[in-house]
């Protein structure tokens, strides 16, 4: 399964890029983000993370298909 | 104008609340949101928003959506800035128009409040000191 993913903020410095095609057998959201967590040494527990599938609200453990945009969004600070 | 919207450049606050005109409103209520030279003990010489524009558009739709079915409200229009800020700078405008001024006070409480923890933007600020960090409530 290929998906692209997307970093914000403090995720994103710590990614060195804003988004990446990855190829995974994850089966969602929260073993994408652990995977990730692991290869850019993130340390944003996932307890804090939203998720965001194709531009809308997601879970966690919701299931991705292939060619899906996998957002990770830490705490939001707007206003 | 959409409801919600995300701006690279100042808000023009008048014509915000020309949107907000009509002669069935009696109270319209806005808030200013501002950059400050502090946060947290610390100096800050300005800040930057980043916001995932497509899901915080539609967010903050939602939230205004929900104003007007919770309040008796006549409307209600958000603007939030993006990129960067300087000290003094309008980085987020709410404004609402109502029959009574009790819903209008309530209404944007409530937008305001929800827009700050739900509408996925990030702030970034660049101290004094000259570290720059990315702010992520809750920790």
């Amino acid at each position: 399964m290929k998906v692209t993913l997307l970093y914000f903020a403090s995720l994103r410095d710590a990614a060195g890029c804003a988004q990446e095609s990855v190829a995974s057998e994850a089966p969602d959201p929260r073993a994408l983000y652990t995977e990730a967590a692991a290869r850019h040494g993130f340390r944003m527990p996932l307890e804090r993370v939203r998720v965001a599938v194709n531009g809308a609200f997601a879970a966690q453990d919701c299931v991705l298909r292939d060619g899906d945009e996998v957002g990770f969004l830490p705490p939001v600070s707007g206003g | 104008m959409k409801p919600f919207a995300l701006s690279d450049s100042g808000i023009d606050t008048a014509s915000l609340l020309r949107e907000l005109d009509s002669e069935r409103v009696g109270a319209v209520v806005a808030f200013e949101g501002r950059v400050r030279d502090h946060n947290e003990g610390r100096a800050v010489r300005g800040l930057a928003y980043e916001a995932y524009a497509e899901l915080a558009e539609a967010e903050g739709a939602c939230i205004l959506e929900e104003a007007r079915t919770r309040f008796q409200i006549t409307q209600a229009l958000c603007v939030h800035r993006v990129g960067e800020l300087a000290l003094g700078e309008l980085a987020v405008w709410v404004g609402v128009s109502a029959a009574h001024r009790d819903a209008a006070f309530a209404a944007c409480r409530y937008v305001i409040d929800e827009v700050k923890s739900r509408v996925p933007i990030w702030k970034h600020e660049r101290y004094a000191s000259g570290e720059t960090e990315w702010l992520h409530p809750g920790a």
